[in-house]
């Protein structure tokens, strides 16, 4: 019986891996993210799909925690504690106004489809928050890392992922909470969490690397990723989210982790962040989607403008021409892997089963057409600054 | 020449200046230790017209490309800034007299002036050589002296 088992999980898992493996590759040849097809095969394999998996469901969902765990992780160590301030210091305007005009319709239409208050809240991450993954690589793909609007682009994604480092743990305390007060409770415990866990990463950060420095590739990434998973789980723990506590880690270890662990920590962030993906589709029936379809085009369509008026600001405050702000608010167009994380953790707490369909929803779309649209940015800018020579020409004769 | 430092979070740094002839040009350092090269558009400055990815070695011999000539042209300009000084590589051939002869045979400076600062074979350059030094065939001394002095070193060094 219990080698049945196996050879069963063995073999949905080996299909679900090579499958997302193919996809991944229609993906690269198509030129755009993987994440929304992942999240199709997910929705192609779980429960009212084509053909339904069961054998390695308990595994796929501690291997999508893993995933989260180390999304977060590796998003963490791109920026140091000084990168984060700094870049605070400079634009928090533009990341308030940002996180506002982007996450406060989400909200609404949270109220408006009557997913109560909490479920509001996770809308408003939901559609705030861009993908800074596929941001990063629409960027370098299109040749923009050196354009002059893109430090502005790249500076609100630290600050937005620095907001859902307050954000994510406010969510999960209010989700675990029942009543008003021990949500205040759970709130307020959470936040100070949080501010231990960044002094200690801003002060102390040379302590937590002593922890996994020295020694061979190996013995490193076996210590930086046991690390992750302990931090993890003790602020899961405090009801501060797993997600946080490695967001927060990886901060700490960002100045002194030698850069042969960021490539051997890659490789594992790419294969369980694929599975957490899958898992997501997974949990999601199909037939939950077509009623949410009508919503979620709705806040796509708002979900583009109000990102086009954030790059705006920010690229105009930078001194940026019409161009460039046009390519900078495009740019931050793609919703991603935060959206899925926060839908996730919404849906394990008991979040009306809408709203995972509905988040599925806006992130395929927005997933695919973000990169497209940043694409077409660039041809339009080029005609913008052809034709207002054109007209300087026609005035000045 | 201003260099810009613009810090790219999750990138690296990216330095860019602007020619004095109005082309913007910069360079994008990564983490990782590859470089970009940047040339930004003339009809809109904000963005690249052309952006050329470069690893490690790449850019290490790019740079050595863009700094060489500029070695060499400063050089050139201290050997014109002490005047009346000529220095000369003259390269010793089988008919002279002072092949596997030393340096101490030749007795230039007193017969010339000229002082032999370096003594170039295979490539390799012996700095200030000992009087014991000896000479070979294809070796490029290099003498610094007056006018007449470096022209009398080569006529010695070639009929003796």
């Amino acid at each position: 019986m219990e080698q049945v088992h196996t050879a069963a999980l063995l073999i949905e898992l080996g299909a679900v891996i090579f499958g997302l493996g193919l996809v991944g590759r229609l993906a690269g040849r198509l030129g755009i993210s993987p994440v929304p097809l992942y999240l199709l095969a997910g929705l192609a394999f779980g429960a009212g799909g084509v053909v339904p998996l069961n054998a390695p469901e308990e595994f796929l969902e501690a291997a999508s925690q893993v995933g989260v765990v180390m999304l977060l992780l590796l998003l963490g160590l791109e920026y140091s504690a000084g990168d984060l301030l700094g870049n605070l210091r400079r634009q928090a305007p533009v990341g308030v106004l940002d996180l506002l005009l982007n996450g406060l319709p989400g909200a609404a239409f949270g109220l408006l489809l009557g997913f109560g208050p909490v479920g509001a809240l996770a809308m408003f991450g939901i559609t705030a928050v861009s993908s800074s993954g596929i941001v990063a690589k629409v960027l370098s793909d299109l040749g923009r890392l050196g354009n002059r609007e893109t430090p502005s682009v790249l500076g609100i994604l630290v600050l937005e992922d620095l907001g859902m480092a307050v954000y994510l743990p406010v969510l999960t305390a209010v989700l675990a909470a029942s009543g008003v007060w021990e949500a205040t409770g759970s709130v307020l415990i959470a936040l100070a969490c949080l501010a231990v866990a960044l002094v200690v990463a801003l002060r102390w950060g040379a302590v937590v690397s002593r922890f996994v420095s020295g020694g061979s590739g190996e013995v490193t990434l076996l210590r930086v990723l046991g690390l992750a998973l302990l931090v993890a789980g003790v602020a899961e723990q405090l009801h501060v989210s797993a997600a946080v506590g490695a967001f927060l880690l990886g901060i700490s270890l960002s100045n002194d982790l030698p850069p042969e662990a960021h490539h051997r920590l890659e490789p594992l962030r790419d294969l369980f962040a694929a599975v957490f993906f899958v898992s997501f589709g997974l949990a999601t029936n199909p037939s939950t989607l077509p009623p949410v379809l009508v919503p979620a085009l709705g806040l796509v369509v708002v979900g583009v403008a109000t990102k086009l008026v954030t790059g705006w600001v920010a690229a105009r405050r930078a001194g940026i021409a019409v161009p460039g702000r046009v390519r900078a608010g495009a740019a931050l167009i793609p919703r991603g892997e935060f959206s899925i994380v926060i839908a996730g953790l919404a849906t394990a707490a008991g979040v009306d089963a809408r709203l995972a369909a509905l988040a599925a929803a806006y992130v395929l779309v927005m997933a695919v057409l973000g990169p497209v649209l940043a694409r077409f940015a660039d041809p339009w800018a080029r005609a913008w600054v052809r034709r207002r020579r054109e007209r300087a020409a026609t005035t000045a004769r | 020449m201003d260099l810009e430092e613009t810090k790219l979070p999750g990138v690296g740094l990216r330095h860019d200046f602007t020619t004095a002839r109005g082309r913007r040009i910069g360079v994008i350092s990564t983490r990782g230790g590859e470089r970009e090269l940047l040339v930004y558009s003339q009809d809109d400055p904000d963005a690249c017209h052309a952006v050329i990815d470069l690893d490690g070695d790449e850019a290490e011999v790019l740079a050595e490309l863009l700094g060489q000539p500029r070695v060499i042209e400063r050089l050139a300009r201290l050997r014109e800034q002490i005047e009346g000084l000529a220095t000369e590589g003259i390269y010793l051939e089988d008919t002279s007299p002072y092949v596997g002869k030393t340096l101490g045979d030749a007795a230039i400076r007193s017969r010339t002036g000229a002082s032999v600062v370096a003594l170039v074979r295979a490539g390799e350059v012996v700095p200030s050589p000992a009087p014991s030094q000896e000479f070979a065939t294809g070796d490029k001394i290099v003498v610094v002296g007056t006018q007449e002095g470096v022209r009398a070193t080569a006529e010695l060094l070639q009929n003796g």
